[in-house]
């Protein structure tokens, strides 16, 4: 939308794209062809058995990782997010029954508990890594449109779309907010009135963007929007993809004969 | 589905309120010794009725293309897990707050926020548990550490409704005509 040229966005920290940290191969790559193997490859390494197989998928998928980008920034922000699969971790060895691998106290921990576990940690690591690998250095807004091409319903690539041009603009006005509060040396603390206040930004928040909203469905009206965006990119299959293409196919292929040895 | 909800209309306003609540949801609120991240899912409920429903999936996207987290094959779960909760609310909060004169907006909100975490919570540790028995501890101790959250989450909820009705009243009045 060009509706208000003067908010553009200040700061992109949060949407910003890691797209030129990506090889020129993989940039050069179909967008579809990487959501499509992305997914594929998550499917498959999911239902992987065997460690040689499963070990070989993260494997991959952490080689393309470091080929694709800035990998220690792409953990640092998956970082804290992760305490659910550690509390999974910790708790699996000592819950499924089987011979003992150690005891702690009354606990013990079985072999086939350790096995699980890993197997988890090494599903979950494959299928994030690719997704960075394959998935974060992609532009948002490309991604929308070669979901749109995939043929995604259209109005959920419509909100996915204006979700992600508005992101930038609402960060910058919760900034605002937060600072504002800064300045009045508001400090967060486990009490009523940081909840309070916290309530009143969120609701604060709301209010501005339902707003911008109006104003933005005003000034597409005003422009002969008739509940179509057109997707002005050319996404073209090239040869070099077909290639790619084949080579994906031939890993997953090849994941799934060495799941059967 | 739900997506037929969703008018041309109304894509703005409903992908704002999505990114809105994104940028929400990363605020991190102190309770007690540790900080919590919001799921303001609850109060999504309210707002957005069943548009909830691919403004919670479009989020949920969002998050695992920014941070890894979720991954795509729990996706679908997630959602369900998030957005049955925000439609619950909807349908058990959102007619009291439309009432002619909804009585303490402040408790109705804290009610939906707490009813949103706690439902969301008890689903996940549900999906868990029906996944393997060796599941079931890690799926109680989620439980608990939901607890915290939900109260954190009803405290500043209810603040945000009480707000949003004294501020913007057609952000929770108007805005259902289908809920």
């Amino acid at each position: 939308m060009v509706a208000q040229p003067r908010e553009a966005p200040v700061s992109r920290a949060l949407t910003a794209s890691l797209e030129h940290a990506a090889p020129a191969w993989l940039r050069a790559c179909d967008p579809r062809l990487r959501i499509v193997a992305a997914v594929l490859f998550a499917v498959v390494t999911v239902g992987l058995h065997q460690f040689t197989a499963l070990l070989a998928a993260f494997g991959v998928a952490l080689a393309l990782a470091l080929t694709a980008g800035p990998l220690p920034q792409l953990l640092r922000r998956a970082a804290p997010l992760e305490g659910f699969m550690l509390l999974l971790l910790l708790s699996l060895p000592f819950t499924v029954p089987g011979h003992t691998w150690f005891e702690l106290g009354p606990l013990a921990a079985s072999h086939e508990g350790l096995s699980l576990a890993l197997s988890i940690v090494l599903k979950a690591g494959a299928v994030a890594l690719m997704l960075f690998a394959l998935l974060a250095t992609l532009d948002m807004v490309v991604f929308g449109h070669a979901l749109a091409r995939l043929r995604v319903p259209e109005r959920l690539v419509h909100l996915f779309l204006f979700t992600v041009r508005y992101l930038d603009l609402l960060q910058d006005e919760y900034r605002r907010l937060r600072l504002a509060m800064r300045a009045r040396a508001f400090v967060p603390r486990s009490d009523r009135h940081t909840w309070r206040s916290f309530g009143w930004l969120i609701g604060m928040l709301l209010v501005r963007s339902l707003e911008r909203s109006q104003r933005i469905l005003a000034a597409m009206k005003c422009r002969g929007f008739d509940g179509r965006l057109y997707l002005l990119d050319r996404q073209r299959w090239r040869g070099s993809d077909s290639g790619w293409a084949a080579v994906m196919g031939l890993l997953l292929g090849g994941l799934l004969w060495l799941d059967r040895l | 589905m739900a997506l037929r909800r969703l008018d041309y209309e109304r894509i703005p306003q409903a992908a704002l309120l999505a990114a809105a609540f994104f940028i929400s949801s990363l605020v991190s609120v102190p309770v007690g010794p540790s900080s919590v991240h919001l799921l303001l899912n609850g109060f999504m409920g309210l707002v957005l009725g069943w548009v909830a429903v691919p403004a919670i999936f479009v989020a949920l996207l969002l998050q695992s293309l920014f941070f890894g987290f979720g991954g795509l094959l729990v996706l679908g779960v997630n959602t369900l897990n998030m957005a049955l909760p925000a439609l619950v609310c909807a349908a058990l909060f959102g007619g009291l707050l439309r009432a002619r004169k909804p009585l303490r907006p402040f408790w109705i909100g804290a009610a939906a926020g707490a009813t949103g975490v706690l439902l969301t919570g008890a689903m996940v540790a549900f999906a868990l548990a029906l996944s393997g028995q060796a599941f079931v501890p890690a799926a109680k101790v989620i439980l608990v550490t939901y607890l915290p959250l939900s109260i954190a989450e009803a405290a500043v909820t209810g603040a945000a409704v009480a707000f949003a009705l004294r501020v913007a009243p057609e952000l929770l009045l108007v805005e259902n005509p289908h809920a």
